[in-house]
């Protein structure tokens, strides 16, 4: 484990792309390869299952510290990340033990089938024969959600050097799930496909925003313009006779769509599919909310199947008769996903995503500014010679999405966030008038700078009138504009609207409280949408 | 004038010294410590500007804060300085100073008034940095502490290993050509850098205000290695160096001239994670002034006092565990004075 803790630290200790990178080269060139396959699943994303309760990892650590549990609890409040608060609190080891990234995986696993008491043995035993870094590692381990400050991009380029392969073909090896102790090394990163992990989807073309002017794209025919859609970006593989359903996150959601079930005998073998999931009625979608609540269900009930029947607005064509077509041009994809539509009898569960004519980019700019009219949240460009490629990329694919809806809300409550914003208070509860009083009607997290961030901490904790746990209400002072991407009627929030994306444009400093927008102006942008 | 009683929530009269709207206030001899308003009389525990404020008539003070104060308040202040270990009498009250070990020249305030002995402590650290006199413990029944890291989180590494790792960034920069750049407050944090600091990597730089104060600290008969940066240093002598920065220089057109430099940022909240992120510095070194959870704790006990008030950090935190841990009358109390940047302290 000490090689992976040192990893960590010098990915943790910078700020630098190419330092993060040139660290997991180094590691990769050191590590053996039982490891190295852990160490890649753990740092793309791929972590095992959480097998010991969080709150006994608390109770197990505050006995060992000798803190009582409500300080241990104030601690963990303020450091805001539990495998660090632990790392913190216990006291100094008391022997020296070594164990791989591997073995310690295999301990961890080897313990989900034990009682709660020896659980606890076991860690406590492990967390006093080993140094503080490798504790917080190791604490990483059991608590999952291992993020490191790299991005699944910066692995594969890091891997792509030490391999000495395309960049591409190792991100596609690395998709979906696998196991690390069933892969070897060499077989995962082979030139050749993997036919035995048929489940495995591609890596999905994710395309920048547009941020110039669309004329300087050139002739608009040279483009397919097609209705960004607000649904679940995702893959449909239908191999051997099995369905797949991948989202944009990587997670296999096809048990959560059992509509699409049939799709795994109507659509020929070798088929992959890259579209939008969306609940879909009437020949137009249903509002995002919708779909919001489905995904949240464990079980779905034949009712939610009625209320909100599934389909795909299908985008592109990835696998024809199990060969990867990816490199051929949107036009002949788009062509091959047409005639793929219309020869299998799919009944209403794939749709193709429209392609919008226009003849001129002013006409397009007209649509995009009226998107929600239109039931979309702007425009997808895509070059019609354009390749699939993989990942995010520019050049050949533009999203254009319409102005978000802003209002002007005044700041009430502010709570502090966690990890890199622990200890700062940067969660942020809005509202608008009613009257001559303010209802919250948006929390929001993003977008301001680290700058406004520390400016607006100092002036939190000035002016506080009440504390309720770790919420402080402060005076109604300042002015915010928040963006939002979509506004829904909800009977469960206070201001009668729930709001989707809500985030800071700006800080209007120019603006008194009694400049801040009423609720009907809020009410109204409801019907703006419809 | 208006008082405020600040005992967990409750109105409560303390006999010799109270807690008012304009810092610690002494009735009996008519004097406050580290006033955050303007008063007659003020006892200064160490020259930090959270704690050393201006528009006073009267200054006290350790022996060795005298030149701070008249440079960070005004030449024209009046004040006194007195030696570790010496008291005086006002109005019956005995007053004398004890090391805190926080700074040069800061002090805990002893007061003594028929029997009965308050500590103020001031900020303190238990750890010997080999500049400022070592904190001392002070018997006595009352003891307000500072717990600034009043939390079990706060378990500061041995300075020796720290400056080890200072001494390694600064040297590995250099091999790659590369400045280093050290942040840390211009009054206690800065001299405890060049002190540690292996001279021989390569030439060490001051930032104005940190030089200032050694120019202070130089009047009261204390030196310390460093060359000024001019307007004019030429570019060229900024290789392989180090140069020692107070956190306002973070991200000000001041750093360009060292560039290429990497940054290392020294604090007790480097202990932090997340707040070695936030600063987004290329390396955080956990260096503090203060007492961590171990050291509060140590110096909690070794007052033998039974009454203590905790006050400026994680007080609510600290009170109660005083209470639970050890059986002693733990109050919080609440600060008035909240610094602009409590990072720099």
């Amino acid at each position: 484990m000490e090689d992976f803790s040192t990893l960590f630290t010098e990915i943790d200790q910078t700020t630098k792309t190419n330092a993060k990178v040139a660290a997991l080269v180094r590691y990769f060139e050191k590590a053996d390869s039982a490891d190295m396959l852990w160490a890649i699943a753990i740092l793309s994303g791929n972590t095992p299952k959480r097998s010991i309760k969080l709150g006994n990892l608390k109770a197990w650590a505050a006995e060992l510290a000798g803190l009582p549990m409500w300080l241990f609890e104030e601690c963990y409040y303020i450091v805001g990340d539990l495998a660090e608060t632990i790392a913190l609190c216990l006291p100094p080891p008391t022997g020296q033990i070594e164990l791989g990234l591997r073995e310690t995986i295999h301990l961890l696993k080897g313990i989900t089938a034990r009682t709660d008491e020896e659980k606890k043995i076991l860690i406590c035993r492990h967390w006093m024969h080993i140094g503080a870094l490798e504790r917080f590692v190791f604490n990483k381990l059991m608590t999952g959600n291992f993020r490191m400050g790299l991005s699944k991009q910066l692995v594969i380029r890091a891997l792509s050097i030490h391999f000495g392969m395309d960049e591409q073909m190792i991100a596609h090896s690395l998709m979906g799930k696998w196991d690390p102790d069933e892969e070897k090394l060499d077989r995962l990163f082979t030139e050749e496909p993997h036919t035995d992990r048929q489940y495995q989807p591609y890596p999905f073309y994710l395309a920048y925003p547009l941020e110039v002017d669309p004329s300087s794209l050139g002739d608009i025919h040279d483009w397919l313009v097609e209705k960004k859609y607000d649904g679940i970006r995702g893959q449909i593989i239908v191999r051997q006779h099995k369905l797949y359903i991948w989202s944009r996150g990587e997670e296999l959601l096809t048990d959560k769509f059992p509509e699409f079930e049939t799709l795994a005998s109507v659509l020929p073998d070798g088929t992959v599919l890259d579209g939008e999931i969306l609940p879909w009625k009437d020949g137009r979608p249903l509002p995002f909310q919708v779909m919001q609540t489905r995904i949240s269900r464990k079980r779905i009930s034949p009712k939610t199947l009625l209320d909100t029947p599934l389909a795909m607005l299908c985008y592109d064509l990835l696998e024809l008769g199990g060969k990867d077509i990816r490199i051929l041009e949107m036009r002949m994809r788009r062509k091959m996903l047409m005639d793929l539509l219309e020869t299998y009898p799919t009944t209403g569960l794939l749709h193709l995503s429209p392609q919008l004519h226009f003849d001129n980019w002013d006409d397009l700019a007209v649509f995009r500014a009226d998107a929600r009219l239109h039931d979309c949240e702007g425009v997808m460009l895509k070059k019609w010679d354009s390749p699939y490629e993989a990942g995010r990329r520019r050049g050949k694919w533009w999203k254009w999405k319409t102005q978000a809806l802003t209002i002007d809300g005044v700041l009430i409550y502010a709570q502090s966030g966690h990890g890199r914003r622990a200890n700062l208070f940067t969660d942020y509860t809005f509202a608008v008038w009613d009257g001559d009083v303010l209802v919250p009607f948006a929390k929001a997290y993003s977008g301001l700078t680290d700058k406004e961030i520390a400016e607006l901490d100092n002036w939190v904790k000035r002016h506080t009138v009440t504390k309720f746990g770790p919420v402080r209400s402060v005076h109604p002072l300042l002015v915010f504009e928040i963006a939002f991407e979509g506004i829904q009627r909800s009977s469960r929030h206070k201001s009668g609207v729930a709001l989707r994306f809500p985030r800071i444009l700006r800080w209007r400093r120019d603006k008194s409280v009694a400049e801040a927008n009423h609720i009907s102006d809020l009410r109204a942008l409801i019907h703006v949408q419809a | 004038m208006l008082r405020n009683y600040f005992y967990t929530g409750l109105l409560y009269f303390i006999k010799m010294l109270e807690f008012s709207d304009r810092g610690i206030y002494c009735p009996q001899a008519d004097v406050y410590i580290d006033p955050w308003k303007p008063v007659g009389k003020a006892i200064i525990t160490h020259a930090h500007s959270d704690h050393a404020r201006p528009g006073s008539d009267v200054y006290l003070c350790q022996l060795h804060s005298t030149e701070l104060l008249k440079q960070r308040l005004g030449f024209g202040i009046k004040v006194e300085g007195l030696e570790y270990g010496k008291h005086i009498q006002i109005n019956g009250v005995d007053i004398s100073l004890f090391p805190a070990g926080h700074i040069i020249g800061s002090a805990q305030v002893r007061l003594e008034y028929k029997g009965e002995i308050w500590v103020v402590s001031g900020d303190y650290k238990l750890t010997d940095d080999g500049i400022s006199t070592p904190f001392e413990p002070v018997t006595c029944h009352h003891f307000i502490t500072e717990c600034t890291f009043g939390l079990p989180i706060y378990k500061f590494p041995d300075q020796q290993e720290v400056f080890d790792d200072m001494n390694r960034f600064w040297q590995d920069n250099a091999c790659e050509g590369m400045n280093t750049v050290f942040i840390g407050y211009s009054l206690g944090k800065a001299q405890r850098i060049v002190q540690g600091l292996n001279a021989g990597i390569g030439p060490v730089f001051l930032h104005g205000a940190i030089a200032n104060i050694h120019e202070a600290l130089a009047r009261q008969g204390f030196a310390f290695p460093g060359e000024r940066v001019q307007g004019d240093t030429p570019k060229e002598q900024f290789y392989k160096a180090v140069i020692i920065a107070p956190t306002s220089a973070l991200g000000s057109p001041w750093l360009k001239k060292f560039s290429p430099y990497r940054i290392g940022f020294c604090s007790g909240w480097m202990q932090l994670r997340g707040a070695r992120r936030r600063r987004g510095v290329d390396r955080g070194f956990i260096l503090s002034d203060h007492a961590d959870w171990d050291q509060l704790n140590a110096a909690v006990k070794a007052t033998g006092a039974q009454h203590i008030y905790a006050t400026h950090g994680y007080q609510h935190v600290y009170a109660h565990w005083v209470r639970e841990a050890y059986g002693l009358e733990g109050h919080e109390v609440q600060s008035f004075f909240q610094p602009v940047d409590s990072e720099d302290i």
